[in-house]
């Protein structure tokens, strides 16, 4: 039996992945279905996050599943100091599965070790958000007929963005070329060059944002870059313009780059950027109903 | 007699049944009593530390009567006494010499390094995946952080 939780994107084999790709496509063409009927799904969100929840609980709903849950701490037992081993447990007794977002990383993985449903990570703190990944991929595919020889650009804080880090992690296994563009204090953590140097997956590392680099691109990934983790306010200061993407960058990119980011953006996408054919962040993110669509059924063992 | 056999003697001869674990770096040596539970144990415990060693300069050697640790239990030690000998005595003579390795996984003993892992807030008993033994490189599998040599806490 495969292991039915999704906790972090490497729990997924590249097969997985792929029929988890084409499941979503199913769902893309016929999202209102009726496999969850007689279903309960649990959404725990600890740390809020209304557009992870909305899109989790729209994707239930219209496979019509029905829905418990919170969606801050606030209105959880966990205030009242209950240890997230108890709430699983309660909530096990009511649900078919579990989605949880948690502000302490791990918190998936423990769930899973306390209940025998199925528990799907929706963000644990800096640590994983998998479904997210997988819509980024659903994105990649869909936009570029491919996944594979892609050459991806990814752009801001390349650090601690736990997007960019998931996203090389299931794009190891398709033959991809990396542009790490970043700040000096933003770089590419060494673990994960090492990942691609294990794989043979070549990649560059620049600290300028330039038209050169977004010429060669098929995908151009942004991220936000944010104050909070600069220890020198001044270095924040100098690079937060740097990482803007204007729609006049793009005059000489490839017809097929698609322009993702994990929204909500600041800043860092020019709003004349949106007019563009190639953005895409916006669809992007309806892709997520579909591939959260997928993850659950598939998770329910009921596709 | 020749100096070496006196120290042989010294170390080893008290003991009739039991463990002896040796070379084990002076300022360790309490952080294994503990790792080893001895506190809680009624058996007889000799502890010897800041002893002169030509290999490590000082050194620290425990003796317990009538204990026989099994590998799993010894092993615990690896991390911080990776070098320490194990010598299991039966009717005052060396019988067996064990060789600590640290297991590929393991629970306890050390403390995430991320203040925002589930295993500091919960709880609950980390454990770790040993992705490297040397240099020494753990890994939390709830938070998924690395944790190197210099960076380890013992709980
Ligand atoms: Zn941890």
């Amino acid at each position: 039996m495969s292991y039915p939780s999704l906790v972090s994107i490497a729990d997924y084999s590249k097969e997985q992945m792929l029929h988890i790709l084409e499941l979503a496509a199913g769902f893309e063409s016929n999202p209102n279905q009726n496999i969850l009927q007689g279903k309960v799904a649990a959404t725990l969100f600890f740390e809020p996050s209304t557009r992870t929840r909305l899109s989790f609980e729209t994707a239930i709903n219209r496979l019509g599943g029905r829905v418990i849950g919170f969606s801050d701490a606030a209105t959880s037992s966990s205030t009242k100091g209950e240890t997230l081993r108890d709430t699983i447990k309660m909530v096990s007794n009511y649900a078919d599965i579990i989605i949880m977002r948690h502000f302490l990383e791990g918190a998936a993985r423990y769930a899973t070790e306390v209940t025998d449903i199925p528990i799907i990570n929706a963000g644990d703190g800096a640590n994983q958000h998998p479904t997210q990944t997988m819509l980024d991929l659903y994105s990649i595919q869909k936009t570029q007929g491919r996944l594979d020889n892609l050459k991806v650009v990814m752009v801001g804080d390349l650090k601690y963005g736990r997007t960019v880090h998931s996203l090389l992690m299931a794009l190891k296994y398709f033959s991809p070329v990396f542009y790490f563009i970043a700040p000096e204090e933003l770089l590419m953590p060494n673990e994960y060059k090492l990942i691609c140097r294990e794989n043979n997956i070549p990649y560059y590392e620049n600290s300028n944002f330039e038209p050169e680099i977004i010429e060669q691109a098929d995908i151009l990934y942004m991220t936000r870059i944010q104050r909070e983790r600069f220890t020198d306010l001044v270095e924040y200061e100098k690079v937060k313009n740097v990482y803007i993407l204007h729609n006049h960058m793009l005059d000489k990119s490839k017809n097929n780059l698609r322009i993702l980011h994990p929204l909500p953006r600041v800043n860092e996408i020019s709003q004349d950027v949106d007019d563009n054919p190639k953005a895409y962040y916006f669809e992007q993110a309806r892709n997520g109903l579909y591939v959260r669509q997928a993850i659950i059924s598939h998770a329910l063992g009921l596709v | 007699m020749d100096k070496k056999y006196v120290k042989k003697e010294m170390q080893v001869k008290a003991l009739e049944n039991g463990t002896v674990i040796d070379h084990i770096p002076a300022n360790k040596l309490f952080k294994v009593v503990e790792i080893l539970q001895l506190e809680q144990i009624s058996n007889e415990v000799t502890i010897g530390n800041n002893l002169a060693s030509k290999r490590m300069g000082t050194k620290g050697i425990i003796k317990v009567a009538n204990r026989f640790f099994e590998s799993k239990e010894i092993n615990r030690i690896a991390l911080i006494a990776p070098n320490a000998k194990i010598n299991i005595i039966r009717d005052y003579q060396v019988t067996e010499k064990r060789i600590i390795t640290l297991p590929d996984h393991f629970k306890g003993i050390v403390k995430c390094v991320n203040p925002k892992c589930i295993t500091n807030n919960e709880v609950m008993e980390p454990r770790y995946n040993v992705i490297s033994k040397s240099p020494l490189v753990l890994k939390c599998p709830y938070c998924e952080r690395e944790i190197r040599e210099e960076e380890l806490q013992l709980l």
